[in-house]
This record gives C-alpha cells, sequence and structure tokens, in this order.
C-alpha cells in the first residue's frame, strides 16, 4: 500500500489520545485503591484536555484523507456491516466521554471513576474498530492478524501512558515514575508484539499470486503490460513505490525510535528526575510510531498488485 | 435470483482494448460520468478507466503463450467492497446483482477498493468519488434501445465477441452454458469472494494425422507417371522359383 | 435510416463510415446538443456487423483534440523548414498561391509537380487529379505498405488480400496466417477469426512475434523475418513430392499444363508454346492459345481441348522438335533443392515441423472438402454441378510484403494455396469485386516522354500494370520517367509507385528535380519515411543559390505533425466526422465475398475553424486550372463542389459508371452502372451509408473462369472482357522482362547493362528464395538482429498520439527481445539500450520477452514521437522514452556496383522495412534517461489549441469539456 500522511496520524494520535486517556482512568482507580498518592488538583482535566486535543487531530487528520469530507456525516451509516462506519461513531462517543471525564474532574464532581470505566471501554471499542479496520481485510495478509489489534493497543497505550508520565513529570507529580515505569512496561510489551507481526509476515505466503490472479497454471507467468503506461488509481494507490532499502531503514528506524530509545529515555529522565528527557521520550516515540505506521501501510502487499507489475 | 455478469473469452481476446475505449466513451457521457484524465497530452498521461486490458506471457520461448486479459469489476456475489463502506454509497443491488456506488453517497475515503482484491475500483482524481464498472446500468434497461443494444458497451465494441453479457444464476442464459460448457473460471477463488465475471480459458485445436493419410490410392503423382515403377525386367520372384 | 429510439430526447443519430485506420466499418454516431456523445458499430454494416475497435471508439478524442490544424497557413518569411513558425492565411491567398504555382508548372513541365498520398482513401481522386494535371508523378502509400503482397498475388491469381479478397473462415478448416500487422484487416478478420475458432477451426500462425492474432492461433511458428519464401517453397515442395496437390485444379484452372519451350538455342525458351489456333475470349492481351500435353492422347493440343487432359509432368518433344515441359514440371524442378531440412537452415523451423505444416494443409484440403450445390458454367464452356471447397485459408500481408524477396515470397505463397486448390472456393481465398482482375490488369502507366506534355492530361492513369518491358515508364534514354523511379527498369513491377525514394530522388535531382511536391496525409519526416533524419534534413536542404532543393512543399494534413513543419504551405484538412468521401469500386472499396459493396461518409459535424475536406481543394484546383474533366467545353467550371462531382462526374459522358455504383439512375432504381442520381447521397445515408449488391450463389465462386460472372462483370463494366483467368504458376509477364534482360523477346526495349544481370535475376518466372538485399549486403556477424515492427491494434501509424485515451495505452515503446537473447548481450529487462545497424543507431528501453524469436527485436510502430508534434508537451512521453526504428532503417543500399538503389524489392520497388539488421548493447550508465535522437522542439502552430489543459472530462453536450 502506498501510506497516506492523513490515516498515519489519525491512527497515531488516535492512538496517543486513548492512552493518555487510560493512564489518567488507571492513575484514578489506583488512587482510589491507595495504591498510588493523588495527583494535583488540575492533572485530570488537563491531560483529559490533551487526550481529546490528540483525538481532535486525529479525526481532523482523516478529513484529509476524504475526497468529499463535506459528506463525512454520512459515514455513520453501515455501522451494521463497516468497522469504519463504527469507528465514526465510537470516536466522537470517546472523545465526549474524555471530554465529560475532564470536565467532571475540573468540577470535582464524585462520578469521575464510573464516566472513567464508561470511558474505558470506549476506548476499547474505538481500539478494535481503527484495528479491524485493517484486520478485517483478508487478503491483505500482513494485516489480517489478530496481532494487529494487539499492536495498535499496545503501542497507543505506550505512546499515551508515556505522554502521561511527561505530563507528570512536567507538573511536577507524585506519580511520574510509577507512569513511567508503565510505559516502559507497554513500550517492552509493544515491542514484543510488533517485533512478532513482522516476524509473522516476513514468512507470509500469499495466498494469491499470478496464477489464481488469472486463473492460468503454469509456473512461469510474466505480465508485460497492465494496460496503460502512465500511472493509473491503481498504481498509485497501493504502491509505496520506495526501494526495499528504505523499507529496511524505516524498520530500523521505528524499532529504535518506538521501542529503544524511548525507553532509554525515560529511564534516563526517571532517574536523573528530568522532565524533559521524558517529553522527549514521548516526542521521539510519536515519531517512532508514525514510522511504524508508515511502514504498517506500506508493507502490507495487496494482491490487485499483482495485475500491475509492468508497462509495455 | 438474477446476477448479471460479464463472461470473458480469453480463447479469442487478441488485446485490441476496444471494450476498454468503448466504455470510457459510453460512461464519461453518462450516469457513471465524467472519467477525467490527467495530463492528457502531456508526461503520464493517466485517467480513469473502468475496463483494461493486460497482456501477460506465459511459459518460455518457443513454447510461449501470449495472454490479453481483460479486467474489470467482477461484480462478486460476496463482494467484499460492499459491506467496509462507512456510508453505504458502495452496494450491490439485489435486482441483478450489480455493484454499483452511489457518487452522491461517496465521501471518497477510498476505503471499499482496499477491500477489492482485484483492482476494479478506481477514485475520480477530480470528482472524487471512487468509480467502476456498471455493467452499463444506463443501457441495460434503456426499453428506447432496441433489445439487442440494452448490453453493456464492451460487450457491443467486442470485435472478437470475447465479452459475453448475461445472467449467471440463469441455467439456459448464453454465459451460464459458456461457463459450464467451456471451463469457465473465477479469479483468485482463495478469498471466497465468488465473482459473477467468469473467465474462458484458452483451448487448442490439434490435428491428428495418421499414417496411412499419407499413402494415397489417388495419388495425382500416379497419373503424371511420377510414383516409381519398376521396369518389366527387373528382378522377381517369377526369376528364382517355379513353386 | 431504420426507425429507432433516440438515446436521450436532445440527441440524434447519424450514420457514416469509421477513418480511425483504413478498416472502414459502419458506425453510428449519436450527437448531443451537436458534440458527438458516442460513436458505436453499425449492426447494420456488413463490414464490422457493429463492432468497434479501440480506434473507432476514441474518435471523440480525435475530433476534440488540440493538435487540429484550423487555419491556412504559410511558413514565416525568414523560418527555417522544420522548425514549425507559420503565419495563418486565408484559404483565398492559398488557393491563389497553389493556382499560380501549379498553372505555371502544368503549362510548361508537368512533371515538376509531385503529389503523394499517404493512407487516404480516395485515390481514385487523387489520381484523377494528378492524370488532368498531366503528371505522372502520383502514388499513394502502396509502395511503402504492401505492394508487394499486392503485385506478387495479382500477377498470380489475379486477386490479393485485404481490399481485394480475404481467407473464407466461414468455411475454412484450417487458417493460416503468415506476417499479418493487427490491422490489415482490422475488425471484420477479428470477428471471423473468433468465430472460426470458436467452430473448432484450427489456427496457426507464421510470425516472429507473438502478438494480437497470432496470440490466439492454437500453433504458433516462430519465424526468422524475411525468410517466408524458404518456408513456402519448402511447404510446396512436400506438398508436391507427397501428391497432395489438387491435380484437377491446376490442370483445369491454371497454367501447370501449359507447355514451355525449354530449348536452349530457341529465342522462345521460356515461353509458352501457342497453337497457333485463333485467340480464345475477347481479350487482345491474351490470346489463350498455349498448349497442353494431352495425356490421353499423347500429343500436344491447344488448351482446354474438351476431353483433353494435360499432362502436368514430364518431358515432351512437339511434332517440330521443340522440347516442351509443363510448367508444373518446372514447378517440381525448382522446388527440388527446396528441402524442409534446406529451409529449417534458413527460417529457424525444424524440418519436421515443416513437413507436418505442409501435411496439415494437404489433409485438410484433400479429405475435408466442401461440396455446394451450386451450379456454374466455367470459362470454357464447361458446366458444373457443384462448386468444391478445400478448406484451407491463408491470410498474409507487410511481414511477408515488406521484404526486398517480398514478391516472390509472395508468388510462393500464391502458388502454394493454387496448388491446394484453394482459389475463390469456399473455404479458401475469395476475392472481392472488382476482383478478379485479367493478369495483368488493364490499366498501364504511361510508356514514354510524350505521354507527358504541358496543359494536357495523361493519355491514361499514372500507375497501372505493365505486362512487359512495353509497359514500362521510360524516358527517351531509357532510363527512369517517374520521380520515384517506378516501372523503370530497376523496379519493372512498381505498380503502386515508391512514395519513399520521392523526397531522396526529389533532393538530389536523381532522374530530375521539381518543383512543387504536395503530401496529403503522410508524415514523411517522421513515421512514414525511412532514414528519417537524413530525410528531414533532405527536406530543408538547399542548393548553392540558396534555393529550396525541393522548391515548393505543400503538406495538407488534420493534425500537427513532423511533417507539416516542414511545409511552405499547410492546408487543414477535416477529419472523418465532418466530410464526404466514397469508399468507391473505382479505388477500394468494401466489397464481401459475396459481391459488390461500396460506400461513403457523410459529414455529422460541422468542419472546425477553416478546415476544408482535401477532395473540396482538389475540385476547387482542377476547376481553376480548368482540368478537362472539371470544366464545360466552355471552360466554366463543372462541379459545385465534391457530393456535385461524385453523383455527376461519369468517366465518360454517359458512361453511367461513376465514383458511387449504388442508387444510380434517375431515380436510384439502377445498380452498378446508370444515369447519375441527384440525390444518391441521400440513398445511401438512409441505407447505412453501404450499398450492397449480392450476385447470385452461382456468380460467387470460381469466379476467375466463371461465364456467368464474367458476362454480368462485364455487363456492369466491372470488367472490359470476359475471358478467363488463369492462374500464373509460371509467369508468363516476369519472363518478357527476364527475356529483353537476355537481349530477347517480343520487345524492343532492352535494360540498361548494369540491370541486366538484376532483371533476369529477380524477374524469374518461376518462384525462388533469396536472403533479403540489405541482409546480403549486412555484415550479419556485427549486426545479427532483425528488427521489425509491429502494429499496435489501438493505435493507427502515427495517427493517435494526439487522442488522449488511446495515448494512455501506448505512451512510449519498448525495444523487445528474447530473454536468452539479452541475457547473451548482458541486457535486462527495463534497460537502457542502443540498437544500431549500418546506417544508424537509437537509443531507446528494452523489455524481455519469450514471445519473440531469439535473431528478432521488435517495438511498436511509430509511437515515438518529435518533441511537440502532435501538440504533445516537449516532455512528453511519446518524445523522451518513446523512439522510431525508422532512424537506423535506410532508404537506400550501396549495390555492389557501387550504384545507388532504393531499399526495395527489385521487381515491385515495395520497400524493404524489415530487412534491417541490428545490434543491440546496453547504454552507458552515465548516458541520459531519454531516447536518441532528439530534435528540437516544435511550438504549437497557429489555429491548434495552445492552451495546455492540466486534466480534462469529456461530458457530451457541455460544451466538450467539462
Amino acid at each position: 500500500m502506498n501510506p497516506a500522511l492523513s490515516v498515519i496520524f489519525l491512527t497515531t494520535l488516535l492512538g496517543a489520545g486513548q492512552g493518555l486517556f487510560l493512564a489518567l482512568f488507571v492513575i484514578e482507580v489506583r488512587v482510589a485503591t491507595d495504591l498510588l498518592p493523588a495527583p494535583s488538583a488540575g492533572f485530570y482535566p488537563l491531560g483529559s484536555a490533551i487526550a481529546v486535543a490528540l483525538l481532535a487531530a486525529g479525526l481532523l487528520a482523516s478529513f484529509f484523507h476524504l475526497g468529499h469530507p463535506e459528506r463525512a456525516w454520512r459515514s455513520a451509516a453501515m455501522w451494521r456491516t463497516s468497522w469504519l462506519s463504527r469507528e465514526v461513531i465510537v470516536l466522537p462517543a470517546f472523545m465526549a466521554v474524555v471530554a465529560a471525564y475532564g470536565w467532571a474532574h475540573w468540577q470535582g464532581w464524585s462520578g469521575t471513576l464510573l464516566i472513567g470505566m464508561v470511558g474505558a471501554a470506549v476506548c476499547l471499542a474505538l481500539f478494535l474498530c481503527t484495528a479491524m479496520i485493517y484486520a478485517c481485510i483478508k487478503f491483505l495478509q500482513e494485516w489480517a492478524t489478530p496481532l494487529t489489534l494487539v499492536n495498535f493497543v499496545l503501542l497507543g497505550c505506550a505512546s499515551g501512558v508515556m505522554l502521561a508520565a511527561a505530563l507528570a513529570a512536567l507538573r511536577g507529580e507524585p506519580n511520574a515514575g510509577v507512569v513511567g515505569s508503565w510505559a516502559v512496561v507497554l513500550t517492552v510489551a509493544g515491542m514484543v508484539s510488533r517485533m512478532a507481526s513482522l516476524w509473522r509476515n516476513a514468512r507470509l505466503k500469499p495466498r494469491s499470486n499470478l496464477q489464481t490472479a488469472i486463473g492460468i497454471k503454469h509456473p512461469r507467468i510474466v505480465q508485460k503490460a497492465q494496460g496503460f503506461m502512465g500511472g493509473s488509481f491503481n498504481t498509485r494507490e497501493f504502491f509505496h513505490g520506495r526501494a526495499p532499502g528504505t523499507l529496511r531503514n524505516v524498520k530500523w528506524l521505528f524499532i529504535a525510535g518506538a521501542f529503544v530509545v524511548p525507553v532509554l529515555l525515560v529511564q534516563t529522565g526517571l532517574a536523573t528526575g528530568s522532565p524533559v528527557l521524558l517529553v522527549l521520550a514521548f516526542t521521539v516515540q510519536f515519531g517512532g510510531l508514525v514510522a511504524e505506521r508508515w511502514y504498517f501501510f506500506a508493507q502490507a502487499n495487496h494482491p490487485q498488485n499483482l495485475y500491475y507489475q509492468a508497462v509495455s | 435470483m438474477t446476477q448479471l455478469a460479464l463472461v470473458i473469452d480469453l480463447n479469442v481476446c487478441v488485446g485490441c482494448h476496444a471494450c476498454v475505449t468503448s466504455c470510457k466513451e459510453w460512461n464519461t457521457s453518462g450516469e457513471a460520468g465524467f472519467m477525467s484524465d490527467d495530463n492528457p497530452y502531456d508526461r503520464d498521461p493517466t485517467g480513469t478507466f473502468f475496463n483494461r486490458v493486460q497482456t501477460f506471457e506465459v511459459g518460455e520461448f518457443p513454447n510461449t503463450q501470449t495472454v490479453h486479459f481483460p479486467k474489470s469489476c467482477l461484480h462478486c456475489e460476496d463482494p467484499p467492497c460492499v459491506p467496509v463502506c462507512p456510508t453505504g454509497a458502495s452496494y450491490k443491488r439485489p435486482e441483478d446483482g450489480i455493484v454499483l456506488v452511489d457518487y452522491d453517497k461517496c465521501i471518497g475515503c477510498k476505503y471499499c477498493s482496499w477491500a477489492c482484491p482485484y483492482g476494479a475500483r478506481e477514485l475520480d482524481e477530480h470528482q472524487k468519488v471512487m468509480k467502476k464498472c456498471t455493467l452499463c446500468v444506463d443501457r441495460i434497461y434503456d426499453t428506447r434501445l432496441p433489445e439487442s443494444e440494452r448490453k453493456p458497451a464492451c460487450v457491443l465494441a467486442c470485435p472478437t465477441s470475447a465479452r459475453l453479457y448475461g445472467d449467471i444464476h440463469d441455467e439456459e442464459s448464453i454465459v451460464s452454458k459458456a461457463i459450464r460448457e467451456s471451463a469457465g473460471y473465477a479469479l483468485m477463488p482463495e478469498w471466497g469472494t465468488q465473482p459473477a465475471n467468469h473467465y474462458l480459458p484458452r483451448r487448442k485445436t490439434e490435428m491428428r494425422i495418421h499414417e496411412d493419410e499419407l499413402e494415397r490410392a489417388d495419388n495425382p503423382l500416379k497419373i503424371d507417371g511420377r510414383l516409381p515403377k519398376p521396369g518389366a525386367k527387373a528382378p522377381s520372384l517369377d526369376d528364382v522359383t517355379s513353386w | 435510416m431504420t426507425a429507432r429510439p433516440e438515446i436521450s430526447d436532445r440527441s440524434e443519430t447519424r450514420n457514416t463510415t469509421c477513418y480511425m485506420c483504413a478498416c472502414r466499418c459502419g458506425i453510428r454516431v449519436h450527437l448531443k446538443n451537436g458534440e458527438i456523445r458516442y460513436i458505436e458499430g453499425n449492426p447494420e454494416h456488413p463490414l464490422n456487423k457493429g463492432v468497434i475497435c479501440a480506434k473507432g471508439a476514441s474518435g471523440i478524442m480525435k475530433q476534440y483534440s488540440p493538435a487540429r490544424l484550423t487555419k491556412p497557413l504559410r511558413r514565416k518569411a525568414g523560418a527555417e523548414r522544420g522548425a514549425g513558425e507559420f503565419e495563418a492565411i486565408s484559404w483565398d491567398e492559398a488557393f491563389a498561391i497553389m493556382e499560380e504555382r501549379l498553372r505555371k508548372i502544368r503549362s510548361t513541365d508537368p512533371k515538376k509537380f509531385a503529389l503523394f498520398t499517404g493512407r487516404d482513401q480516395m485515390q481514385a481522386l487523387t489520381g484523377m487529379f494528378a492524370r488532368q494535371f498531366g503528371t505522372p508523378n502520383y502514388a499513394a502509400h502502396g509502395g511503402f505498405c504492401s505492394v508487394n503482397m499486392a503485385a506478387g498475388m495479382i500477377y498470380t491469381i489475379g486477386g490479393s488480400f485485404w481490399e481485394f479478397g480475404g481467407p473464407d473462415l466461414d468455411r475454412a478448416k484450417l487458417f493460416v496466417m503468415i506476417g499479418t500487422a493487427e490491422d490489415h484487416h482490422s475488425n471484420p478478420l477479428k470477428i471471423a477469426i473468433s468465430k472460426f475458432k470458436r467452430r473448432g477451426g484450427r489456427f496457426i500462425s507464421v510470425n516472429p512475434v507473438r502478438t494480437g492474432y497470432s496470440a490466439i492461433a492454437d500453433e504458433w511458428v516462430p519465424i526468422r523475418p524475411g525468410t517466408d519464401g524458404a518456408l513456402l517453397l519448402a511447404l510446396t515442395h512436400e506438398i508436391i513430392n507427397t501428391g497432395l496437390y489438387d491435380r484437377d485444379f491446376l490442370a483445369r484452372y491454371t497454367n501447370s499444363g501449359y507447355l514451355i519451350n525449354v530449348d536452349p538455342a530457341s529465342p522462345l525458351n521460356g515461353t509458352a508454346m501457342k497453337s497457333g489456333a485463333q485467340p480464345r475470349g475477347d481479350n487482345p492481351e491474351h490470346r489463350h492459345d498455349q498448349m497442353w500435353w494431352d495425356r490421353h492422347s499423347g500429343r500436344a493440343v491447344a488448351n482446354h481441348t474438351p476431353d483433353a487432359d494435360p499432362a502436368l509432368l514430364g518431358n515432351y518433344k512437339l511434332d517440330d522438335g521443340t522440347p516442351v515441359k509443363p510448367a508444373f514440371q518446372l514447378l517440381l524442378e525448382r522446388v527440388k533443392e527446396y528441402t524442409p531440412e534446406w529451409a529449417e537452415g534458413i527460417t529457424g523451423i525444424p524440418a519436421e515441423r515443416i513437413r507436418r505444416l505442409a501435411h496439415e494443409m494437404g489433409i485438410t484440403a484433400r479429405d475435408q472438402k466442401i461440396e455446394l450445390p451450386i451450379a456454374w458454367t466455367d470459362s470454357w464452356g464447361k458446366e458444373h454441378e457443384t462448386v468444391t471447397g478445400n478448406p484451407v485459408a491463408f491470410h498474409a500481408m507487410r511481414g511477408l510484403a515488406a521484404h526486398s524477396n517480398g514478391f516472390q515470397a509472395i508468388r510462393s505463397l500464391a502458388i502454394l494455396m493454387s496448388l491446394l486448390g484453394t482459389i475463390d472456393r469456399p473455404g479458401g481465398f475469395r476475392h472481392k469485386a472488382p476482383f478478379p482482375r485479367a493478369i495483368p490488369p488493364v490499366a498501364k502507366p504511361p510508356k514514354g516522354p510524350e505521354a507527358v506534355r504541358p496543359d494536357t492530361p495523361l493519355g491514361g492513369l499514372a500507375l497501372g500494370w505493365p505486362a512487359g518491358p512495353d509497359d514500362l515508364s521510360l524516358d527517351a534514354d531509357g532510363g527512369p520517367l517517374r520521380l520515384d523511379k517506378a516501372f523503370s527498369w530497376e523496379y519493372p513491377l512498381a505498380v503502386h509507385g515508391m512514395m519513399h525514394n520521392v523526397i531522396t530522388n526529389a533532393w538530389r535531382g536523381d532522374p530530375y528535380r521539381i518543383d512543387t511536391l504536395l503530401i496529403f496525409m503522410a508524415n514523411m519526416a517522421w513515421n512514414s519515411t525511412m532514414n528519417t533524419v537524413e530525410v528531414r534534413k533532405m527536406l530543408n536542404d538547399r542548393d548553392e543559390q540558396g534555393e529550396y532543393k525541393i522548391p515548393f512543399l505543400i503538406v495538407c494534413d488534420a493534425f500537427q505533425s513532423e511533417m507539416t513543419a516542414f511545409a511552405d504551405l499547410v492546408l487543414p484538412d477535416t477529419t472523418y466526422l465532418e466530410r464526404h468521401d466514397v469508399m468507391s469500386m473505382l479505388d477500394r472499396p468494401i466489397s464481401e465475398f459475396d459481391g459488390p459493396v461500396d460506400s461513403v461518409r457523410i459529414p455529422v459535424v460541422p468542419p472546425k475553424g477553416e478546415c476544408k475536406p482535401f477532395q473540396e481543394v482538389l475540385i476547387e484546383l482542377a476547376s481553376r486550372l480548368k482540368f478537362p474533366a472539371f470544366v464545360t467545353a466552355d471552360g466554366a467550371r463543372k462541379y459545385r463542389d465534391y457530393p456535385d462531382f461524385i453523383i455527376n462526374y461519369e468517366t465518360e459522358p454517359g458512361s453511367g459508371i461513376g465514383f458511387l455504383a449504388g442508387w444510380r439512375g434517375r431515380g436510384g432504381e439502377k445498380a452498378m452502372v446508370g444515369e447519375p442520381n441527384p440525390r444518391q447521397w441521400e440513398m445511401y445515408e438512409k441505407n447505412n451509408c453501404v450499398f450492397h449488391h449480392r450476385l447470385p450463389r452461382s456468380y460467387q465462386y470460381m469466379r476467375n473462369w466463371n461465364q456467368g460472372y464474367h458476362e454480368w462483370a462485364q455487363r456492369t463494366r466491372v470488367r472490359r472482357y470476359t475471358d478467363p483467368i488463369v492462374i500464373q504458376i509460371y509467369s508468363e509477364v516476369l519472363q518478357k522482362f527476364r527475356m529483353a534482360a537476355q537481349g530477347r523477346g517480343e520487345s524492343p526495349r532492352r535494360p540498361p547493362e548494369h540491370l541486366r544481370v538484376r532483371i533476369v535475376t529477380y524477374c524469374d518466372p518461376l518462384p525462388f528464395y533469396y536472403a533479403p538485399l540489405e541482409v546480403q549486403a549486412t555484415d550479419t556477424v556485427r549486426y545479427p538482429l532483425a528488427a521489425v515492427t509491429q502494429r499496435p491494434m489501438a493505435m493507427y501509424h502515427s495517427w493517435d498520439s494526439q487522442n488522449a485515451w488511446l495515448r494512455q495505452i501506448h505512451t512510449h515503446n519498448y525495444l523487445f527481445i528474447n530473454g536468452k537473447t539479452a541475457s547473451a548481450l548482458g541486457v535486462a529487462d527495463g534497460d537502457w539500450v542502443w540498437v544500431e545497424s549500418p546506417h544508424g543507431r537509437v537509443r531507446c528501453m528494452c523489455r524481455t520477452s519469450e514471445a519473440v524469436e531469439p535473431g528478432t527485436v521488435w517495438t511498436w510502430n511509430a509511437i515515438g514521437k518529435a518533441q511537440g508534434a502532435w501538440h504533445l508537451a516537449p516532455d512528453a512521453n511519446e518524445s523522451q522514452r518513446g523512439f522510431l526504428l525508422n532512424h537506423v532503417i535506410s532508404e537506400e543500399l550501396q549495390g555492389a556496383d557501387g550504384k545507388r538503389m532504393s531499399n526495395s524489392d527489385p521487381v515491385t520497388g515495395q520497400a524493404g522495412w524489415y530487412d534491417v539488421r541490428v545490434r543491440v548493447s546496453k547504454a552507458g550508465a552515465t548516458e541520459p534517461a531519454e531516447t536518441s535522437p532528439q530534435f528540437a522542439p516544435l511550438p504549437a502552430a497557429p489555429g491548434t489549441n495552445r492552451v495546455r489543459r492540466l486534466w480534462q472530462a469529456f461530458v457530451a453536450g457541455k460544451g466538450e469539456f467539462k
């Protein structure tokens, strides 16, 4: 596939926003059960506001993906069958819950845990919708795996929790260290699951090939002409056009940027008590996840590409 | 239930692209139009087409087949592009099985094109909606046309009649018969999409020559005295035995 | 028009004839608010029966192409030819310029005006214009297209392929196609092949490349280019040796049984013996008094003596002691050495396969005979109860023709077809009216300088069919009368002229200088010329006085091409949708096997800008110059315009023969012959623009020898005579040329010394094989690969790069090379390579392919364009990645004697396009990734669309583009 920036930012921003909210909620749960000291009063509202902002930015990015953004409202229609439609419903709902959550904290209302629980459920639903948009296309074999969902959850949570840690550290909250350690755990877990999917995808045997694509059983089939020479939607949308070397570089870049470097940075930041390093850890990780998401799309090999191999 | 479809006979397709341009010609000014062209007279011209003819080489010289392969929307019976559409713009008509896009509902998210393993959908770069073969739905029911012309433009154009059109659920239709009798097959069966369009394979006619067909009673060379006839004095059994 | 509902309330539908290629399919053009909505095949048209091709369905993009010329243009003062700098002028000015210039030429030396036309379909009119002007220097594109196919077959069987005849696939069982471009014939052949295959017919394709039609063949026989003759002669060898020929057919309908004088001492050696009896038939050129050796009575008799049966083989002595042999015996002796093993070494086809192919042909012809219950009478009065068919059909075109050995290869093919007994019989080859013609046809070219006189039309047509040396066009010294040297001793049977040498000859002044060259729709500065780089220089070259060597150049075309850039005067032609045209019986009509068919074009939209149909230009000029056929006795203009001319012109006053054969007579009640009908155009329009005259079944077959058909043809003036057209297994015409070169024969004309061996060699009355002249002259170790072009089905020559839809299919071209050949050369798929011949080199991209014979490289023809031509951006793929093979092909060859000769067939002057030998090497890593050579970009001409659209979408009825 040819990675589209709009979708890359949609999914990464959403993930970070969701992770951040979950971090807030889990902190609140832990505080309520006396496992953690309470953060300062403004922590939840500010965190929720940032989460909403990230979600809104993701939503905004998604509009750039549309040919007709003014008709985007129509896209809630097919929730019975379309994960994309479900996402379109769940995302605003989630944004509303997060906003309510922050507002409740701001106002000092008491039902925040309840709202938080609803939010967590909707958040998981959003993860499910987002991931299933990709995982449900069975012939995109790189995506059609539970690992896609696991990755979306873990990577979103890692980046959001990382942001929560940075936020806590910046505000001098007492929980920065604990949340930072969560971020490390989630990042490592995300790395494990992402490496698992890389390992899996490297060993995928495409179920479609030229033989099934044109229905001729012969070991040697070579396309000579795809029917046009100046490109088409099919060549623009489904081919990234980058060299294999570039792909490899991006892979190492995101392994370093999304996992290794942030873990080192957050550990160092916590050890030295430097909030700046935590902010840097989040920034690097987010950048790494953008690269990861680019790679996620680029690596997906669409069977339609079998039909678009050569011009003459 | 009706399922309209094309059956494409690779045994006679010569790769002339008639279906490609007749489709564009009909549809750009039709209900499925327009169909834009970018860089029409510049570098890398590229435009929207619903149908393309591709060329494949099978085998190695001298045992090579050159296969011309027209491809358009296959109007799957279980079309993966339809359920993914968030707006319902992409739909399969229950009455005839044609998969269509409602341009007024389409938001141009391209998701349906991702969900099509065949690359049958193209986003028009200027109308910004997803486009695809409609089986010329604005022709085939037009009662102002004579019955014989209520067919997709590509079918009428095809000089080798390599494109058959009809209802594959009707056992008696020309397409069902072709699929049944000429080993019609579907593309990428592994995904269970059940394409309505089918393809007919190459068929080879060979001639068997029996040895005795070259030995002839009526060989004209005999008339002109060219077949060797031994001379009367040449040795024969008569020379060596008397029984 | 037949009653038919309209597609839209505001739309109308009009019938006309397509012209996106030369095929001439019937089309229905739907208009919406005056704009073209949809062009579809006309289901009621006999040629295409409703289908249409990629080009035909893209006619809209031709009509609205921004490359269209819309105003007459004059080269700017001081601008170089080729720079494409023009100023728009009025038609009045344009006509004034032409009138003055042409009048002066005509009144002094008419041959200094030369008119050559491309793939036009009005040769009857352009030929008539040249004749009336009085210049012999006229031809259409046939000489560089497929004249070998026309001449080789017409001089053998009196008919040929494509417009003249074709394979009867409706009844054939075996179909053999050899070297056929994919548009000869386009839709009708596609229709026929697919039906044939569906019926289970067996289809064998002989071609170095497997594309298009060959792709769906049951068997592909890859062959080395230029070696078809060897294959055909080996097949003939095998068919004769196994007795698989149709003896009855050969004996009665060919000259196989004619006795040939084989006395080496006789001045008549090599000629057919004459019985001295009264000539039979009414044709003064053909006495039909040759002799047979009657095998029943054992003596020589007049041919076709009742109850006689000619011996086809053997040696005989006439009563006067003259040793004679039947022509078939000579053929047998000729092909004796042409064994399949011999052919294997030349063609690359295994001998066993050649044998099997011969057996398949012979056995199918013999054992799958068709007997139709159609009674007919042959030319010798014998009544036949049935028509017999041997269902083996052939088709061949340029792949066979465009070689300098093509004439003899095609003679070999026609003879093979005759041996199998397939001529004008069901399931074999069928003629299309007005064919068959006499062998040779009656029309003859001007014979000598006395034919060309000031202010006087030629006595006959500029082109014709020589029957012997007396019919050559020679000047007083025996040199060429024509600029292109057609009908000279160098190319005696150049029946379609030699357009490919016109510019070079005019530039060099050999045989003479001309004043004005008028080119109609031929891209002679690009893909229609050989040696493109040099020819472009010639067009712009000046003599010592600073005058152009070709003083005045007029080009008429509908589009801004590479050629229009060189013109002094550009005339904007209309498109096919804007004009009247006739596909006339006087030219090359669209006849079917079952009878004559002619057709018309009717304008469906008004001309764009000031575009004017070329026909109108010719009629205007002819009227102004007062050509006798175009003015009344008192000098007044006779025809208002082209439609008026078509209706009212008769070949001779009161002859009843005109351009159109349908709806003649005052009320349209007559066919073929009749008085002019003022409503003729309307009647064509009402009848799908087609006139189809179905012959009675008994006149539909065996027309070379069908008495009933001949009488009908004579009554309808299709033929002048009713004598039989006997197949020339042994060519008596060629023998006449050979005898002149040997210093004997009836004609007093003798070739110059340096051409005698050439004529004796190549004007062989029996078919033979020789390597193409260019191959003979090339170091094939240094240049081992044959380079040929194929024509893609979605493009017609250079016509369609200005077509926004078609150019997306073929935006640039690759050199296709066999994978193993490429690896041996260290070349990989997609590499930039140099293709180099002894004449030049081009840089291009290559594609490896398994569908090409290892000794051949090929590319699609005419996709490459010069920068800026055809309204393409200077960086368009066509000029940056597309390339022209023409740069490595020469229009001339250096003979062994140092004399320059055209790179053509020595008999017919057919351009040897496919004879070039090349080598391929990888381009340097630092070389630019663009084709070479490149030319300076052409600016948009005044009147063409100067605005370049970033994108467009056509929606009819809304002002062309959205």
